[in-house]
């Protein structure tokens, strides 16, 4: 068993949303699917939809399930108004963003260098191959509490969490990709007096380009999610904590208020990775 | 001076074994050229890749001008018969890349792969990728990236194959006439008489795999020769219909 077996094939990501649908384009035509609806269009039925269930849970609300239990959408933006009005949300959104670009920057360049070291060296992936997959079993959730003792209550732990996210996921990918190198370039580099490093800059790194991809775009979810997680764990401040916090005082609009940022902060996370990616998907023609 | 001595080799996996090669006894002069011929799949890629270092032999030694080849052997250059070409570099860049990795300034080694991609006659090409050439096109661009840094030896495996007739004598003249200026050691492989009486000096028939050496023939055609007109001399004819007598016994267990 080795790591490559797990691996998300470049192809194939979970994590790919499709960007505008193929016949978005027939404006011309009367649209025959519903899938084939113009992305213009799409947009105005989505946010009807949104609208749509915002209204169901305002009327729900005190109605058919206690308030206390799932709030309701203007006491949730209220919340949000006023956070944004005190400024007190910026702090939470800045030490969340902060650590998970920190923590994604330093599992990521961890990830590839071990995936393009392991990959490389047949000996010692072989020698390392049962404890890597021993840690990587460990839930990752479950080494907060030594890094809040290794690195204390401030952003540091959270950065360490999100970090030890990120680096299994693009080590393990980067280590697939270095893998499948075809040796037959390896070979006719070497033929041609490559030197070790020249065939890693120019053959080997390039070829592993698509994998490593892949890798880093599934591990930007997780390290917003090692971020909050750290947050809701012990701190003093972040999005995460935001949540903690006002559980704990028994608001659950408060709560909701903080998953919304969350899961706004997610949204833009996603959209970067979605154009970094279509900059990226011109210049790489690395299908054979 | 290419000499294989006694070189034989046997691929193990797990429970089989595949004998590809057997016992082959092979001297190649410096500045000649040298045909193997012989069925498919006879373990004559294997010899080319012994030669070049990429996997030693099982039994016997490779000797390169004298030394034993150990590792890769950058003396020669080698056109694999599956074309490796950079996928993500421009034909243009491909063609390149051997000076590249030599340190020779970019305007400089741009203008020498381009003289070379207009060499093997795929000038407009030189911005597409390996995807958008067709498989000749695509040995033709191998070819200009191995002449481009003048290897002193070139190991050719079925260089020509993929190319239509007239294109082959097109790329069999440019061939000599690179060989009449550089005067290099060229070893290659194919399955076409004709081609490989109209190019080589001497050609070096195979059995079935095992590959063993049955015949070699010395072909005294007087050069430089004309890869058109070679052909339908008489001499030509002479060794064809004696190389082709004792080539077709090796095909005639598959009945062709």
């Amino acid at each position: 068993m080795t790591p490559a077996k797990v691996a998300a094939e470049p192809e194939t990501s979970l994590m790919q949303t499709p960007r505008s649908a193929p016949g978005g384009k027939q404006a011309t035509n009367e649209p025959r699917r519903l899938a084939d609806m113009g992305t213009g269009r799409m947009v105005w039925l989505q946010v009807l939809l949104g609208v749509a269930l915002l209204i169901v849970w305002q009327l729900a609300s005190g109605r058919l399930v206690d308030n206390f239990l799932i709030s309701n959408p203007i006491a949730i933006a209220g919340r949000l108004w006023t956070w944004t009005l005190n400024g007190s949300i910026f702090i939470h959104i800045w030490a969340t963003v902060y650590a998970t670009v920190l923590g994604f920057a330093i599992g990521a360049v961890a990830g590839v260098a071990g995936g393009v070291w392991l990959g490389l060296s047949p000996f010692l992936s072989r020698l390392l191959n049962p404890y890597i997959w021993a840690f990587n079993a460990v839930p990752k959730v479950a080494l907060a509490p030594l890094f809040i003792l290794w690195f204390g209550l401030g952003i540091e732990s959270k950065v360490a969490l999100a970090a030890i996210l990120v680096v299994f996921l693009v080590f393990v990918n980067t280590y697939a990709g270095v893998r499948e190198v075809d040796q037959d370039l390896i070979d006719g580099a070497r033929l041609m007096r490559a030197s070790k490093r020249q065939i890693l800059m120019k053959v080997i790194l390039p070829s592993s380009l698509a994998w490593i991809f892949v890798g880093l775009k599934t591990a930007v979810p997780f390290a917003l999610i090692g971020t909050i997680i750290g947050e809701m764990i012990a701190a003093n401040r972040g999005l995460g904590y935001l949540v903690q916090r006002a559980g704990s005082d028994f608001d659950t609009a408060g709560v909701f208020a903080a998953l919304v940022a969350i899961a706004g902060l997610a949204v833009v996370f996603n959209e970067i990775v979605g154009t970094v990616q279509s900059k990226l998907d011109g210049w790489k023609v690395i299908s054979r | 001076m290419i000499e294989l001595q006694h070189i034989s080799k046997t691929f193990k996996k797990k429970e089989s074994a595949l004998h590809a090669v057997e016992d082959v006894n092979l001297s190649i002069a410096p500045k000649s050229i040298v045909a193997l011929i012989g069925p498919s799949g006879c373990g004559k890629s294997t010899l080319l890749n012994m030669i070049a270092g990429l996997y030693p032999p099982s039994e016997g030694q490779v000797f390169y001008d004298g030394a034993r080849v150990t590792d890769v052997n950058t003396n020669v250059g080698y056109m694999t018969q599956k074309d490796n070409l950079l996928p993500w570099r421009t034909v243009l860049d491909n063609v390149a890349f051997p000076l590249e990795v030599a340190g020779v300034p970019q305007a400089e080694r741009y203008a020498a792969a381009a003289q070379l991609i207009d060499l093997v006659g795929l000038s407009g090409f030189e911005q597409k990728y390996s995807h958008e050439l067709s498989g000749g096109m695509r040995k033709r661009v191998c070819l200009a990236r191995m002449l481009i840094y003048k290897p002193n030896a070139l190991l050719l495996d079925e260089p020509f194959a993929a190319l239509d007739a007239q294109l082959r004598i097109a790329m069999h003249a440019l061939l000599m006439r690179l060989w009449e200026e550089q005067q290099q050691t060229i070893l290659f492989v194919t399955h076409d008489l004709v081609e490989a009486i109209t190019l080589a000096d001497r050609v070096v028939v195979f059995t079935r795999r095992p590959a063993s050496i049955v015949l070699e023939q010395e072909i005294d055609l007087p050069r430089p020769r004309d890869v058109h007109e070679v052909r339908f001399t008489e001499p030509f004819h002479r060794i064809h219909n004696a190389l082709w007598d004792r080539l077709r016994t090796q095909y005639d267990e598959v009945r062709l």
